[in-house]
């Protein structure tokens, strides 16, 4: 597990893209949902 | 001969295309929930180590889908734009306005990926190269679009002026495409052609392609969730 998280010594480039690709996708359905609520669709 | 035209002015009201897109969105969401579980299993745990790269590679799992999809929605929301420009449909402009933010989101993903990717392998993570360049253009064409239409009060004003930004920018999207053989440049070339096999592991292409349609169906999702917005709040 702590090898796969390890990505080979590439850790902080593979799970940078990934996490911050998540988070910039999770903001944009927060926002969304945020919106939906408000105008009552 | 009975001739049986379809209704394709039916959709074109918003009105009729609100439910139609709910049942969209939630297809699609369910879909794209699906397609990315199966793509980051494949990409992460299946997929072999590159021989050069090792395992900094496995960026790529993110950020060719990010950066086909990035193009891609910019020319479907030329497209509606053009629709709408030359026909004053309304729920044309709503769909090239529901796409822009998260083409800026694809655009912004595949920036940000490649910078993490180029850092290991080339050095940098960022050079003034032709790729490069063009796809930043690219973001800044988003945000200009978005930027524009909450600029204009007037609705139809706002929609033309988007619509025209939107077409001319076209032009930007061959560039990006075609930048890495046009130039010189330190991106690599397309792993993925129509003309040829893919140059890489049966299963780090098969992982990309499943990542590529999840992106696609959250798109899709997105986009009519964002239109159902639009239409709500236009009719006020």
């Amino acid at each position: 597990m702590s090898e796969f998280l390890a990505m080979g010594g590439y850790a902080s480039y593979v799970w940078g893209a990934y996490g911050v690709t998540a988070a910039a996708l999770a903001i944009e359905i927060l926002l969304l949902l945020r919106r939906k609520r408000e105008t009552k669709t | 001969m009975t001739t049986q035209s379809i209704r394709w002015f039916w959709f074109a009201s918003p009105h009729t295309f609100f439910p139609l897109a709910g049942t969209i969105a939630r297809v699609t969401a369910v879909l794209a929930v699906i397609f990315a579980v199966a793509g980051l299993y494949v990409g992460l745990f299946i997929a072999p180590t590159d021989a050069q790269q090792g395992e900094a590679y496995r960026i790529i799992f993110i950020h060719v889908p990010a950066a086909w999809m990035s193009m891609f929605l910019y020319v479907v929301m030329a497209f509606w734009s053009a629709i709408g420009f030359a026909w004053q449909t309304r729920l044309s402009a709503m769909m090239a306005r529901s796409l822009a933010p998260t083409g800026a989101l694809f655009t912004f993903i595949a920036l940000w990926t490649g910078s993490l990717w180029g850092k290991p392998t080339w050095g940098t993570w960022w050079v003034w190269d032709a790729r490069l360049t063009s796809e930043l253009i690219l973001l800044f064409l988003y945000f200009g679009f978005m930027a524009l239409q909450a600029a204009i009060d007037d609705r139809r004003r706002a929609d033309r002026a988007g619509a025209l930004l939107a077409i001319v920018g076209v032009v930007n999207i061959p560039i990006i495409y075609f930048s890495v053989q046009w130039w010189n440049t330190l991106h690599q070339g397309a792993s993925v052609s129509f003309s040829r096999a893919p140059s890489m592991a049966a299963t780090m292409f098969t992982g990309m392609i499943l990542m590529a349609l999840a992106f696609w169906m959250y798109s899709i999702a997105v986009a009519m969730v964002r239109v159902r917005c639009e239409i709500v709040e236009e009719g006020r």
